[in-house]
Order: C-alpha cells, then structure tokens, then sequence
C-alpha cells in the first residue's frame, strides 16, 4: 500500500499561494500595505532627521573643536557684577595646554548707528566690543565680507560687524566707503563676520581694535569674555585650572563654560521630542497592523470556495494556514520595505534642506521591517486558523 | 492494495446531519476503470455521496475505503494526501482562479502532490493538449468558454493521473452542445483507463452511462 505522505510546499510555491490571493486583489493590497508603510516611514523618518542632526551636529563640532572654552566675570558675594582682571588673559596664556588665547571687552555706553541722524534710543541692542585680533582664530570665526582687523587697523576708527548687527544696520558690504556712527563718531566696516556658531554673542556684536576702544571710547581695559582652547585631552583640567587663574584673589566670581556643551545639550533636548514622534509613529504602525488584519479576515471570508477547492486539491489544513500567513507576512512586508524607502526619502530630502548628512541608521532599518513582518504575523495568524478550520465540505457549498 | 480491489467500496454506509439523515445505509461497490453515473433528484443525498466518495466528508456509521484506505482510520493530513495524489475533482462551477492563464490552473492540480514547478507546467501543457485546449493554454479563465472552462477544470482533475475523478454535475452550467462535449471528454478519458464517478440530477445524461446508482431520500433504489 503506497503510504500516505502529505508533501511539503517548498519556499516557492509558499510565496506562489501567497502572492496569487495579493495579485487579484491589487489595489485592496496596496492600500492595506499603505498603512503600514505610512507606519513604518513616519518612524524611520524620525530617527533618520534625528540621526541626521546628530551627524551634522558632529560635522560642526569636528569643524568648530569641542576645545573652546570661554570665561566670564559673574557676581561677587554681593551680588554686583565682577569684572576679570586685566591681565587675566596674559596669566591663561601661560597654562600650558592652552594653545590659544583671545578676549572682547565691553565698551559700555558706547552705541552704534547707521548714522548720525538717528535718535539715541534706537540702538538696536547691538552691543560694542573692544577684540583681540586672535579672536577670528580663537572662535572658529568667518569673514561673510571684508577683512578682519590687522595690527594696523586696531588703532584706528576701524569696525567689523557681526552678522545680525550688519543685518540690522543695513550693511551687506565691507567697503572704505561704509562708516557706522559709533560712540559718537564715524568708524568704518573693514569686515563683516559669517554667524559664529560658538560664540553667538559675537553675532550681535560691532567689534573695534582693542586700541582704538581704548584712544576713542573710554574703554577700561577689562576683558569680559576669554576665549581659550586647549589641546583636546587637556581641556578638562584646563577648565579647572581657569577660574583661578583668570581672578586668583575672586576665583568664585568667574565663569566657565564649554560653548560646545551648549550644542550638545540643545540636541538633547530634542532627543524626548524624537521619543514622542517616535511614539505617534508606533501608533500609526499599530493602525496598519490592525488593517492588515481586517484585510485578511475578509480575505478568508470571500475565499471560502478557493479554500475548499485547494482542500479537494489535496491541501492539507497546515498549507492552508501557511498560505494565508504567507499572505498576510508578504502585505506587511511590501508595506515594510516601502515604509523603508519613503522614510529614506524624506530624511535624505529633509537633511539636504537643513545641509546635514543624510543618516539612517541600519537598525532601524532592519527593525522596522522586523517589525512589520511580526505585526504581519500577529494580524495573520487568527485569519490563517480560521481559513484552516474550516471544513472542505462548508468551504465548497459556499460558493 | 484491498482485498477486493474496489476504488470506492461504501459499506452500510449513513451520514446524517443534526435533523437529517441525508445518506441511509448505503452499500456499494465501484471497480478501477468504472464510468459510473450517481444520479437523484436534489435533496436525495448525491452531494453527500460526492463529499464521502471524495473524502472531504467522514461517514456518521460505516465503512468508506477508496483506493484501499479505510477513511475512517486515516488522519485529515493523510487524508490530504489521498485527495491529493488519487483523487481529482470537477464542479459544477468549474472553481477556476480568476486571475491564472489555464496552464497555471492546471498545474495546481498538482501543486499539493510535491511536483516541482516546471514539471507541474509540463504536464499540465501536455493535459491541456489531451482535452483539446492545446491552443488556449495562456488564456485566464474569462477568455474561454463556459466548456472550455469546464475542460480545464477537468485537466486540472486528471493531470495527476488520479484512481479516480469525480465530477458533480460537470454539464450543469453548459448548454447542450458544451455539456455533450464534455460528456464525450469524460467518455473518452474513462476509454483510457481513468475511473470517473459523475453525479447528475439529469436523467438522460445518466442514461447515456454504462451504469447506474440511483439515490432517492439517502437511500440507493
């Protein structure tokens, strides 16, 4: 007697079965693959433009140094305002990890003007500051326009501008021709700076020689900001080192800070904004879910009579099952991977708008599709069992 | 194989549903290379006979053994097994799939049997050719004739080469000319050596058969 063996469908004609339901259906597929693929992209969406943000924040840092450091005066005992001695830029020069040096200093009551003409009041809020000429170098700062100032230029009535003061002031260009009226007499844009990104201060800042604050502004010598870098494996115990060093009598009434963590943190911030996308993003992957569940429960119910023929064909209740979670595993996983490819999309057209690198980490990648073949199986599996269970003779009279 | 070499031995065979007893007590005998017409009036228990002969059913009380395998004592996988290797089918409704050119659904006759894919495509060229649709063979099923659809059908049924093939009211959806046709078709596969089994409800279509079981209130008379 020839035994009787039930033989086993091999990979192919798993997928076979499993597509053919898909292939007669195609528009009911795709719409139901759409859910999990909004999903799915809203998800590596978010983690790619955060990753993405992250890469470019890095590209900055490794552009910029994470070596600055700046130091300022903060409040006495008594709560005035401190100011750093004048010579607390000689003494952080002589640390010895220290590699460069530069300070600005505050010429107070000094105001800037596009000209002569304009009422008092209306300064702008742009703040005058006496500068090294190492600062350019110091804060990883650019020249939009012009030059900066040379050992020439820092006696004379001589400006450059930051970005947002020349914004402000109208200025697009530096020129011999392009004075300001500043403290009270005409001083000339030598230079305009690009956005200095660690040292936004500057921004908003008209900048003159440390010489000529001093001969046309009643300027006092002290420096208020001390920007220093120091070699890379050094700058932790530079930092400790600076306090004391900047006011040795009133080390409490100095500030330091490291304008790199300032980045770092602001990116942290954003980090629980991304956790909620993130969430909101699970959520809608949870709706696909459950429409790929409803598509195959239907699915099973107009199937009955092809169910009960491919019973008659000799299928046994496991290859039934098989082929409607083969079904239902295909639908997520096209929804999956293009879920995938969407999400890519828009981090990369996204980071090209924001000019950082385009990043998708490969984990998410693989685990959004892990994903979605799991939610394919869990929203398969009932509609399969009860496809299996039903009798050969039901499923035929159904038709 | 069996001790009395039958393909289909039914023994006191019932099967009734709750409030129906739709077969009762039936006993019969059909020997390989048989062309039998089962045929009654609806509601006299041929469909199922069809579903026990078929093996999609199990009886309420006695024996069922086709190709010498007591149904009774099989598994619903081996069971499976025997459907699929001895066993095809035709219904009245062809049960074609809609999206398949008729190549495609014939060799799914052979699909659950463990026939790799080109072979299942070769021999279902080959069957389509013995059924006359040798130059229909990329066609999907609403390009084809009612017939022409009823003949794919029954390739799809013998392109496994099966002991037996049944076929419940195969001309049902046909007019005359096709339903002839097919009839001619069953006629001539059955001259090559296949049992074929047919139930009908019509009277001159079972005439035309060299034998005959009638059923009338789930017994034979």
């Amino acid at each position: 007697m020839s035994t009787l063996a039930p033989a086993r469908l091999g990979p192919r004609d798993v997928l076979g079965v499993g597509a053919a339901g898909l292939r007669t259906r195609p528009l009911r597929a795709f719409l139901s693959a759409l859910g999990i693929a909004i999903g799915i992209a809203a998800m590596i969406a978010v983690v790619g433009i955060s990753s993405s943000s992250r890469a470019g924040l890095d590209r900055t840092l490794a552009a910029l140094g994470t070596n600055l450091l700046t130091v300022t005066p903060g409040q006495s005992f008594t709560g005035a305002s401190a100011t750093l001695p004048a010579e607390a830029v000689g003494m952080i020069a002589r640390i010895g990890p220290v590699t460069t040096v530069a300070a600005t200093g505050t010429v107070a009551d000094a105001k800037v003007y596009r000209n002569d003409r304009i009422p008092e009041a209306e300064s702008g809020g742009i703040s005058v500051l006496a500068a090294h000429l190492g600062l350019p170098g110091t804060v990883a700062a650019a020249l939009a326009d012009g030059t900066w100032l040379n050992e020439a230029t820092e006696g004379y009535p001589a400006v450059v501008l930051g970005s947002s003061t020349a914004r402000l002031l109208g200025v697009t260009a530096a020129s011999p021709d392009v004075q300001v009226w500043l403290g009270g007499r005409w001083f000339t844009v030598v230079g305009v700076l690009s956005p200095v990104a660690l040292a936004p201060e500057l921004d908003s800042a008209a900048l003159v020689g440390w010489a000529a604050a001093e001969s046309y502004l009643d300027f006092d010598g002290h420096p208020t900001t001390v920007y220093t870098r120091a070699e890379d494996d050094a700058v932790t115990s530079v930092r400790e080192l600076l306090a004391a060093t900047a006011n040795p009598e009133n080390p409490n009434e100095v500030k330091v800070s490291r304008p790199s963590d300032a980045l770092v943190a602001r990116q942290a911030t954003d980090q629980a904004f991304t956790a909620l996308l993130l969430g909101l993003g699970g959520v809608a992957l949870l709706v696909g879910g459950v429409g790929v569940a409803n598509t195959m429960v239907i699915s099973v119910l107009e199937r009955r009579s092809e169910i009960g023929l491919r019973r008659s064909l000799g299928a046994t209740r496991g290859q039934i099952r098989l082929q409607f979670l083969a079904e239902s595993l295909l639908l997520s996983a096209m929804g999956g991977v293009g879920g995938v490819v969407i999400g890519i999309a828009v981090t990369v057209a996204y980071a090209g708008t924001q000019d950082w690198p385009a990043v998708v980490p490969v984990w998410a990648s693989a685990g959004g599709v892990a994903a979605t073949l799991l939610i394919g199986a869990i929203a398969g599996l009932y509609p399969a069992i009860r496809a299996a269970r039903l009798s050969p003779t039901e499923a035929l009279t159904a038709a | 194989m069996s001790t009395s070499g039958g393909v289909v031995e039914l023994s006191e065979v019932a099967k009734s549903y709750p409030g129906v007893a739709a077969l009762n007590g039936v006993t019969l005998a059909i020997g390989y290379g048989e062309l039998v017409g089962i045929v009654g009036p609806s509601g006299s228990g041929k469909s199922t006979m069809l579903n026990l002969i078929g093996t999609l059913d199990r009886p309420s009380s006695g024996t069922v053994r086709v190709d010498g395998h007591d149904v009774a004592s099989l598994s619903d996988r081996r069971l499976s097994a025997l459907r699929a290797r001895r066993i095809g089918f035709v219904f009245q409704s062809f049960h074609l799939a809609p999206g398949l050119s008729a190549v495609d659904n014939v060799a799914d006759g052979l699909l659950y049997a463990g026939v790799p894919l080109r072979e299942r495509r070769r021999r279902a060229v080959s069957t389509l050719e013995r059924v006359g649709l040798g130059d229909r063979l990329r066609h999907v099923p609403h390009e084809l004739s009612g017939g022409e659809r009823q003949r794919v059908a029954i390739a799809r049924a013998v392109v496994g080469e099966p002991a037996l093939l049944l076929a419940d009211e195969p001309t049902g959806n046909l007019d005359t000319a096709s339903g002839a046709a097919v009839m001619a078709l069953l006629r001539e596969l059955n001259e090559g050596g296949t049992t074929i089994v047919v139930i009908t409800h019509d009277l001159d279509i079972a005439g035309s058969l060299p034998r005959q079981v009638s059923l009338r209130d789930g017994v034979m008379v």
